[in-house]
């Protein structure tokens, strides 16, 4: 247990973050944004499963496996991510998602 | 004995057909001739030896000759009872018609080996020729009506094929598309036939529906049942017949015949003299049994349409100028006769004479006839035309045509102890037995025949000599060979004893010739030939001033009666103009346009919701988390709440 901290309090900040990260997914238009508000989420998502793990099942260790799969994914997602939008940025010239409507329709 | 050989008769024509057809760019001319005549050949000495072997050994238990099943498989079960079959029937007349078709498919092979020398289609020629003969034998050889239906059909494409021979001539594009569509039309009527007499016998085959033990078939036909006074059976056998008549060019189905000389003349000889065209006969001939004994009056109808159809032609044959078209009508008209004879025979014995003398008349005027045309594709070939009014003074330039082509012209014109002679007295005397008023259409057709054939043959042959860009030439050995041959046939298949191998009920019967009629007939026929000999034998002014003195009958006649005008007035002003033309203006108008609704109003629904699919995954992402935010909203009201 942390002292003085709920686990409600830690949820609120991990919902925010989780929220945040979709306002980010939602209104950004530059790729690089994008990819950070993704990691919001997946950050949020792995405070979940590290807080519920703590507070609810205190003697299984599933939940911290998942928040280390989920950190292992994020970075490996990321390079991609980064792969692409370089990609992107050679053809386009630009980053912003949309000017780049090649495959539209 | 073993009849399962005479599968190669038509087996062989058909394999030659598809060498000549997949290598028809591959093999040499001469090689094709050599190809296409063997297997002829071939054919033609199986059918010989098949011929020996019925009539003279095996063919007739009890005094009577059998119907004798050579090869059959079922090839489609409908029920239980009836099933087509493909097989071969060997009885009096396939076993004649065998030999008939191809001895002059032989003949006429040989001959174009000549005839048709330096043509670029060449092997299609010869591919289709072996065609045509594959689906006549294999007609003639059918041992169920749908068999014969279908080479019915096969022997039509064939007839088709090679009227269009010359595609690039638009006259004769026109003439084989004519060709077709009639006797389509034509065969509309034979499958309807068909169909009804199946319906109610519930059986295509032969063997049962020519059963002449008892009237098994008019206990299986609903007996009250008719239809405008005449019986089911009446019906069915008519409109059987009206596929024969499609076939053998009888009126008013004939108009495809005289534009069917646009074919070469090997094919005219072959396909619209001696054989094809005498498939219609063959036909009725086929269900005689049928016609005679349960539907007399489809039995009249033949005869009256055989006896109009032989004098129509006749006189139309009079006044034509094309050398085909008088020969064309000429077979229309010698087929009538064989009509007439089958429409006024009796069944049995002596009362069949007018079956008897049909098939006689059919095997003569096949030898003579083909001679005929071959002799004029002979004489096409050194003058190059067709109208005689450019011939004349031929005799001294073509001596072996000039022979053959006599021989042949004695022979249809009935001269006393040529082949025609025999076949047409017995004819004679058939209708006069039965009817006398057919008796004299076809007296007065005897006469018109020999005077028009004379005047075909004198204005050929002597008349006038017309000036020639080069001197006529007699034909090459490949052409003059046929030409003998045949001569010799048309001279001695009139002593075939026919009444002891072709009868109605396949019981040999005593038949003489009766001179009653002969030497009357015989004089008429004279008659004609001396009208045509001082008319055309030396230059005359005679004919033409008849002409302009008739002027309205003549042109009228010249016209072919204006037959064809009423078939084009029916079809294009009528069909086309009114029936047609609402028809394609409801296709256009009411078909297509819903079908074009359908297409705009999906057009128009996609153009206006494609938008959506932006392939801006932020925007998919707005709708769908906006939709878990109302979905969230609905869950907590209801459980909440």
């Amino acid at each position: 247990m942390i002292e003085g901290i709920d686990i409600t309090h830690i949820l609120i900040v991990s919902t925010c973050m989780f929220f945040i990260g979709v306002y980010g997914f939602l209104v950004r238009r530059n790729l690089i944004t994008i990819l950070m508000a993704t990691e919001l989420i997946l950050n949020a998502v792995s405070i979940n499963f590290v807080v519920l793990n703590k507070f609810i099942y205190p003697d299984v260790l599933q939940g911290y496996m998942f928040s280390v799969f989920i950190i292992a994914i994020a970075a490996a997602e990321a390079a991609v991510a980064i792969a692409i939008i370089i990609n992107v940025y050679r053809r386009y010239r630009t980053i912003n998602v949309e000017n780049v409507h090649d495959m539209k329709y | 004995m073993d009849f399962t050989y005479t599968l190669a008769i038509i087996g062989l024509p058909f394999i030659t057909f598809l060498i000549l057809g997949l290598l028809h760019n591959k093999l040499s001319h001469k090689l094709a001739g050599i190809i296409g005549s063997s297997s002829l050949g071939i054919s033609f000495i199986l059918s010989c030896i098949t011929a020996y072997f019925y009539f003279f050994k095996y063919g007739k238990i009890d005094g009577a000759y059998q119907k004798i099943e050579a090869f059959n498989i079922t090839w489609l079960q409908l029920t239980d009872q009836l099933h087509i079959d493909m097989g071969i029937l060997l009885d009096p007349i396939s076993v004649m018609m065998l030999m008939v078709v191809t001895t002059v498919s032989l003949m006429v092979h040989i001959y174009s080996t000549g005839y048709m020398h330096g043509e670029t289609g060449f092997n299609r020629f010869f591919a289709f020729l072996s065609l045509f003969s594959f689906s006549m034998l294999g007609l003639v050889v059918a041992t169920n009506l749908f068999q014969m239906y279908i080479f019915w059909e096969l022997v039509g494409v064939s007839s088709f094929l090679l009227i269009g021979y010359y595609y690039e001539k638009p006259s004769a594009v026109a003439a084989s598309k004519k060709a077709f569509i009639t006797t389509r039309f034509a065969d509309l009527g034979f499958l309807i036939g068909i169909l009804l007499l199946s319906f109610y016998t519930g059986t295509f085959d032969f063997f049962e529906l020519t059963k002449t033990n008892g009237h098994e078939l008019a206990m299986t036909m609903p007996a009250g049942t008719s239809f405008l006074g005449l019986s089911i059976v009446s019906w069915a056998l008519i409109l059987i017949f009206m596929g024969g008549a499609g076939k053998s060019a009888m009126f008013p189905l004939h108009i495809w015949l005289p534009d069917a000389m646009e074919g070469p003349t090997p094919v005219s000889a072959l396909i619209h003299a001696a054989t094809m065209v005498v498939a219609g006969v063959y036909l009725v001939a086929r269900l005689f049994p049928v016609y005679v004994l349960e539907a007399p009056d489809a039995l009249t109808v033949v005869m009256w349409v055989g006896a109009f159809s032989a004098l129509f032609a006749a006189i139309i044959a009079c006044t034509q100028f094309d050398i085909k078209r008088v020969l064309a009508f000429s077979t229309m008209s010698q087929i009538g006769y064989m009509m007439l004879a089958l429409g006024v025979s009796h069944y049995g014995d002596h009362e069949g004479l007018g079956f008897m003398a049909s098939m006689f008349h059919l095997t003569t005027h096949a030898m003579f006839k083909a001679l005929l045309f071959l002799g004029a594709g002979s004489i096409i070939h050194a003058v190059h035309s067709n109208s005689m009014l450019d011939m004349g003074g031929l005799k001294k330039y073509m001596p072996i045509t000039f022979i053959t082509f006599g021989i042949a012209w004695l022979a249809i014109c009935g001269f006393p102890g040529l082949s025609g002679f025999f076949s047409k007295d017995e004819i004679l005397a058939a209708a006069y037995h039965h009817n006398k008023v057919v008796f004299y259409i076809a007296v007065l057709v005897a006469g018109l025949t020999a005077f028009y054939m004379s005047r075909l043959f004198f204005s050929i042959f002597f008349g006038k000599t017309q000036h020639y860009h080069h001197t006529p030439h007699e034909s090459p050995a490949s052409m003059t060979i046929p030409l003998i041959i045949l001569a010799i046939f048309a001279t001695f298949a009139g002593y075939i004893p026919f009444h002891d191998l072709i009868t109605s009920d396949g019981r040999p019967f005593e038949a003489h010739i009766d001179w009653a009629i002969a030497i009357p007939v015989t004089l008429l026929a004279f008659g004609g030939m001396a009208l045509a000999f001082a008319f055309y034998f030396k230059p005359s002014t005679m004919p033409d001033k008849i002409a302009a003195s008739l002027k309205g009958v003549y042109t009228t006649i010249y016209r072919k009666f204006y037959i064809d005008e009423v078939y084009l007035f029916v079809t294009q002003k009528i069909l086309f103009n009114i029936v047609s033309q609402s028809i394609a203006w409801f296709d256009r108008h009411i078909i297509d346009a819903t079908m074009d609704g359908f297409a705009t109003v999906t057009n128009y629904a996609s153009e206006s919701i494609k938008e959506l699919q932006s392939g801006q995954i932020q925007k998919y992402g707005f709708v769908f988390i906006s939709g878990v935010f109302v979905f969230a909203f609905i869950l907590i009201y209801v459980f909440v709440y």
